[in-house]
């Protein structure tokens, strides 16, 4: 592995977004305008939107960040680029990283412009640092990043790439704790709850909503975060084949 | 006459399918040798197994002293696919420097890699919105980027024009001279005559490994074409069973 070809790497993937100014348009804007239309929908119940968008604001990156690398690795599949890239010095790991990088720092810009028409515009409110949601929202972005990339081995067109939405990223939807507090759910469906990384995400939120310091409970659940997209990572690299039939 | 690439009784399955039946052949360093064969030949299966992208059943390739696919060949092999794999979502250049960086090397070598292809003048343009032959062009110019000894070309000349065809082959023959080996895989006969040596492939078995004078001299023919008819109903009849 090398951190000039990562960082080339990094670089190229951000020079391509770039180039496409709808993707970056959509990227930056959409979370912001769909926090407004929450705003709206719960304008008579504002502490139930500061909960539900405090959460949205974890959840969106994740989906959206998995999505976008997903099919991003699928084009690399299906038009050959990747076959090339495997015949240069480029290792997977410098590959990987520098999809996670790239795409990080797509994340860190739309979750600060999210973060920001949050609480300057719509009025949401968190007893600890905003800064501390950005940070979370970019660690669930990489989180999305790296399962993306883990899932589209299993993908041989981008029809099939999306369909592991359902599959991956909805249930870790239902029972993050968004539509049902965790410890109010049936035995095996909060162990359920358990495994996945957003529920953990979810609650490093709360606990930044709830307390003007970052808590342990915070850094232990960021912390689990990281290591699932690190797990998902090292997966991705093992399925990354350099011979294929 | 040094040997840059070696391969032994090499076998491939694709799927339920025999492509390669024990290939064996070698091919020579400072030359272009041409690898020629029908759609379907398996030529495609080769270069992939040259290249070590390819996983294979049974058998070996050598590459420049090394087996096929091994980290210190990737700094020093270029290779070309048959559908042009570059980011159609980047510029010429942009694409350019990005494989140059992944050997290493800086705008300079991008550029005169641009220039060798002749699309300096295409060079700010999206790869998207090229023509087919400039999208060809611009995937081989990310093959030739610094000095490779090694240039493994999979059909790299479809599409363009004659004059750009003949302005290529004076390129690939200049590298050569330089001492690069070249393997360049086409499917049509003309181009032949312009290698130093030929592979002929056909249905996976090799019928033919020998200069274009050799292989018109055997055949009694000097079209390469009529060559090749000739080599495959020889190779047929010598197949026939005890």
């Amino acid at each position: 592995m090398s951190l000039r070809i990562t960082f080339a790497t990094t670089g190229r993937i951000l020079r391509q977004l770039r180039h496409d100014r709808r993707t970056v348009a959509l990227l930056v804007f959409v979370p912001a305008l769909l926090l407004t239309l929450l705003y709206y929908m719960y304008h008579d119940s504002g502490q139930t939107f500061d909960r539900i968008a405090l959460i949205m604001l974890g959840v969106f990156p994740f989906v959206i960040m998995f999505l976008v690398t997903s099919i991003a690795m699928l084009r690399e599949r299906t038009t050959g680029t990747l076959e090339r890239l495997l015949t240069t010095p480029l290792a997977k790991l410098d590959l990987l990283f520098g999809y996670g990088i790239a795409f990080g720092v797509a994340a860190a810009i739309q979750a600060t412009v999210a973060v920001g028409a949050a609480f300057w515009l719509l009025g949401l409110d968190t007893t600890g640092n905003p800064g501390l949601v950005v940070l979370v929202a970019v660690i669930n972005a990489v989180l999305g990043v790296a399962l993306g990339l883990f899932c589209s081995a299993f993908a041989r067109t981008e029809f099939q790439a999306v369909q592991f939405l359902p599959v991956v990223v909805v249930p870790q939807l239902l029972l993050c704790g968004l539509f049902v507090p965790r410890e109010q759910m049936v035995g095996w469906l909060q162990a359920a709850s358990d495994v996945m990384p957003l529920s953990y995400a979810v609650e490093a939120l709360a606990q930044i909503g709830r307390y003007a310091e970052p808590t342990t409970t915070m850094w232990r659940d960021l912390t689990v975060v990281v290591g699932a997209a690190v797990v998902a990572l090292v997966l991705a690299a093992a399925t990354l084949r350099r011979r294929t039939p | 006459m040094e040997t840059a690439i070696e391969v032994t009784d090499l076998v491939v399955d694709r799927g339920k399918r025999r492509v390669l039946h024990g290939i064996n052949c070698a091919i020579p360093a400072g030359l272009v040798t041409g690898l020629l064969g029908p759609s379907g030949s398996g030529k495609t299966t080769l270069i992939r197994a040259i290249v070590g992208v390819q996983i294979v059943k049974s058998g070996s390739v050598t590459v420049l002293g090394q087996p096929a696919g091994t980290a210190a060949l990737r700094r020093t092999v270029g290779y070309v696919t048959q559908d042009p794999s570059v980011y159609a979502d980047l510029t010429v250049r942009e694409n350019a420097r990005y494989f140059a960086a992944l050997q290493g090397l800086d705008a300079t070598a991008a550029d005169q890699a641009i220039a060798d292809v002749g699309l300096a003048d295409a060079a700010g343009q999206l790869v998207g919105n090229l023509s087919g032959g400039q999208h060809s062009r611009a995937s081989l110019a990310c093959a030739m980027i610094g000095t490779p000894r090694l240039l493994v070309l999979d059909e790299p000349t479809v599409g363009q024009d004659p004059v750009l065809r003949a302005d290529l082959w004076g390129k690939f023959h200049a590298l050569a001279d330089a001492g690069a080996t070249l393997l360049v895989s086409s499917h049509v006969m003309d181009e032949a005559g312009r290698c130093d040596r030929l592979l002929l492939l056909r249905e996976g078995e090799l019928i033919g490994e020998d200069t274009p004078a050799a292989i018109r001299a055997e055949a009694g023919t000097d079209d390469l074409e009529e060559a090749f008819l000739r080599l495959i109903l020889s190779h047929e009849g010598s197949k026939v069973p005890a």
